[in-house]
């Protein structure tokens, strides 16, 4: 057992994946010599050679491409995107040619790859390097999208990732990177498509993702100590989405948040929320209640980046009025 | 230099003519068994793409197709050097590029008719046509990304040591988007197996080549910038193109990276279903019709001493195959509509939800 960061456990899981299938590659940019630009892939280039661990261009088209070539002939590439910004200069490669690949061919394409990229605010990097992609992805059928938000999330994850015969799209969250947990020794591998009740409670479930799990687990411990009892659940893995998971805890708690870090419009509690008022309306003690960042781009500053993103402040009250309504 | 912006009408743009028709390629060392068989995919893809016209006429392919008559030679001449294990990377305009890999044409066919029998059970139609059993990994309907693509398989031919090359074509048009730029660079940097072919037709849609692009070869012009030589070649004729691609082929087999060839050549129609391509000038479209390459290639086929009376079995033996083909695939059934739900993931299906 060792505490590892959420950066070392990136490059752990990679290393255990590249250790055991010689076929997993890892391509991006600044990733070998430098150990990327996060740090989340030290020592991967010294331990499995630059053949294996490839520094590229500023290409994030190329990247993908060869990703994607590469997956449909025999390898298991893992290819970096820097920033989740960034996936707008490559979104053609993620949208049209790999989500669709399989289909299109009917079935004749396997596609294991998976993209890692850094995402999400809390850095004080202003709008073009902060924003929560999630939901760009969960609307594009034929990826699996999964954030992990311990670093033993992070190994069991990417394993699973990284063994998983379709695209996976793994967002790593910039403001966890220096975050610690335990991480016990040996192989570790998750299973894509389980959410994980973090605090269990009986009078609302509260759902987030990344960076937003911690917030709304210091959020249940405030409310606790005025006798509101949530349950807090690490979405994890939006596509596949654990419906039966969320959906057995709204219907036992009656009341249902989510604390999503993007902004408002489609957010991924949006889908969840239609998805609890189809099949769990009747269970329902209170109208579905949203806690997002506004609609609009990331301030810099970071007295106004805190004041946008969903705080444990906010949490708390909109919580706290939701159960008391 | 090309001038700035031109001062003309739409569609009144200077004439760019074919070559004269010489017997200057005669010579070519090209053995005359190999000659007879590009001489048969030249008539192959030829009938082929005639047929899917009159079909696409009588309604029965539907959506857009985009078609290679007029463009042949390319096909049939890297589909002639290419080993059986290569890798084809083709665009929308991609029957012939398929067809030429030893895909039978009954299953392309159903496919542009939207049949269970087509090549993928009617999920892809006419611009997505793949056969990864011949090697072709794809056909790409947005310009450019499929470059970056090609180089994926080049470089997992490159780590398993395999041998296999991918060759990618793609259009003039093509050279224009920031994705062949970041292909061409990586590829060269990576010193990938891949040869890359600029399939110039001298239109992108509906628009002149050289009205919107600052080098008058669109693609022999950007070579140097990732360090490979300028390679232009006549691409209506198939032993120029034939020789081209065998070089390039044995150059990235041998380790020697990647080329880029910029092959010339003309469609006879429109960019796609019925456009009548009224945009190009009086005279040039009747210039390349007569620069056609079947015409050509029977000429010289001729002045090698080839009987004309066997080269007219090649052709009716061609017509009876795409008339049977053309039967089979009216007689596919439509696909079921629960094929519609399979495939989206590697496990078959299209959950994604418990
Ligand atoms: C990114 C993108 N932009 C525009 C289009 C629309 N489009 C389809 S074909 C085409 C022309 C391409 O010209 P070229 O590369 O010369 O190929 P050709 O059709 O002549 O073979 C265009 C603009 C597209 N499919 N993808
Ligand atoms: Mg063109």
């Amino acid at each position: 057992m060792a505490q590892l960061s959420y950066r070392e456990a990136v490059s752990r899981g990679i290393a255990q994946e590249m250790a055991r299938d010689g076929r997993v590659m890892l391509i991006g940019e600044d990733i070998g010599g430098a150990g990327g630009v996060f740090k989340t892939t030290g020592g991967l280039s010294e331990q499995f050679g630059r053949t294996r661990v490839v520094d590229t261009p500023i290409s994030e088209q190329a990247i993908l491409g060869a990703a994607m070539g590469a997956a449909m002939t025999g390898l298991r590439p893992i290819a970096e995107i820097m920033f989740a910004d960034f996936f707008a200069v490559c979104w053609d490669i993620v949208v049209n040619e790999i989500a669709k690949m399989r289909y299109m061919t009917n079935g004749q394409v396997t596609m294991p790859l998976v993209i890692k990229s850094g995402n999400g605010g809390s850095l004080r990097m202003g709008a073009q390097h902060s924003q929560s992609v999630e939901n760009w992805a969960m609307a594009v059928p034929g990826l699996k999208v999964v954030t992990p938000s311990t670093p033993l999330d992070v190994v069991g994850l990417m394993a699973a990732a990284v063994r998983c015969d379709d695209p996976v799209l793994f967002f790593e969250h910039k403001g966890l990177y220096a975050s610690k947990g335990e991480v016990p020794d040996g192989e570790i591998v998750d299973e894509l498509g389980k959410a994980a009740i973090r605090r269990p409670g009986k009078d609302a479930t509260v759902l987030a993702l990344g960076l937003m799990v911690g917030r709304a687990l210091d959020a249940a411990e405030e409310l606790a100590r005025e006798g509101i009892d949530v349950e807090v659940i690490d979405v994890r893995s939006l596509v596949p989405l654990d419906t039966q998971t969320l959906l057995t805890s709204i219907s036992r708690t009656g009341r249902l948040f989510t604390v999503e870090e993007n902004p408002r419009l489609l957010g991924w509690g949006a889908e969840i929320a239609s998805i609890a008022a189809d099949e769990c309306f009747w269970d329902l003690d209170m109208p579905i209640r949203r806690i997002t960042t506004p609609h609009i781009p990331l301030p810099s500053a970071d007295s106004l980046e805190d004041a946008v993103l969903p705080s444990v402040d906010r949490i708390v009250q909109d919580v706290r009025k939701g159960v008391y309504l | 230099m090309t001038a700035i912006r031109t001062e003309h009408e739409y569609g009144a743009h200077p004439s760019v003519l074919p070559p004269a028709a010489s017997t200057a390629q005669d010579d070519l060392d090209i053995a005359p068994a190999v000659r007879l068989d590009l001489y048969r995919r030249l008539e192959e893809l030829r009938q082929f793409e005639k047929r899917a016209y009159d079909l696409f006429m009588q309604q029965l392919v539907k959506g857009t197709s985009h078609l290679s008559l007029g463009m042949e030679a390319i096909s049939a001449g890297f589909g002639g050097a290419m080993r059986k294990d290569d890798y084809t990377f083709a665009t929308y305009r991609g029957h012939a590029h398929t067809l030429s890999r030893g895909v039978p044409m009954a299953p392309v066919l159903a496919e542009l008719l939207g049949r269970a029998n087509g090549l993928m059970g009617g999920k892809g139609g006419s611009m997505h046509l793949t056969s990864v059993e011949h090697g072709v990994l794809g056909s790409y309907a947005i310009i450019g990304a499929h470059l970056c693509v090609a180089n994926g398989a080049a470089w997992s031919a490159q780590v398993r040591g395999s041998g296999q090359v991918t060759v990618c074509f793609f259009g003039d048009g093509t050279t224009n988007i920031g994705a062949f730029h970041e292909a061409l660079n990586y590829a060269a940097v990576f010193s990938l197996p891949v040869v890359f072919v600029c399939e110039n037709n001298l239109y992108m849609e509906y628009t002149s080549i050289a009205e919107i692009t600052a080098v008058p070869s669109p693609a022999a012009d950007r070579a140097a910038a990732y360090g490979l030589p300028a390679i232009k070649i006549d691409g209506n004729d198939v032993d120029v193109v034939y020789r081209t691609a065998a070089d390039a082929l044995e150059l990235a087999r041998s380790g020697g990276g990647p080329s880029l060839i910029e092959a010339v050549t003309y469609r006879h129609g429109g960019h796609s279903r019925a456009d009548p391509g009224k945009y190009r000038p009086a005279g040039e479209v009747e210039a390349w019709l007569a620069y056609d390459p079947l015409t050509i290639y029977r000429a010289r086929l001729a002045r090698l001493g080839v009987a004309e009376s066997e080269l007219d079995v090649i052709r009716g033996d061609v017509a009876q195959a795409v008339d049977e083909a053309t039967e089979e695939a009216k007689n596919g059934r439509l696909p079921d509509v629960e094929s519609a739900f399979t495939d989206v993931w590697a496990d078959g299906g299209s959950q994604w939800r418990n």
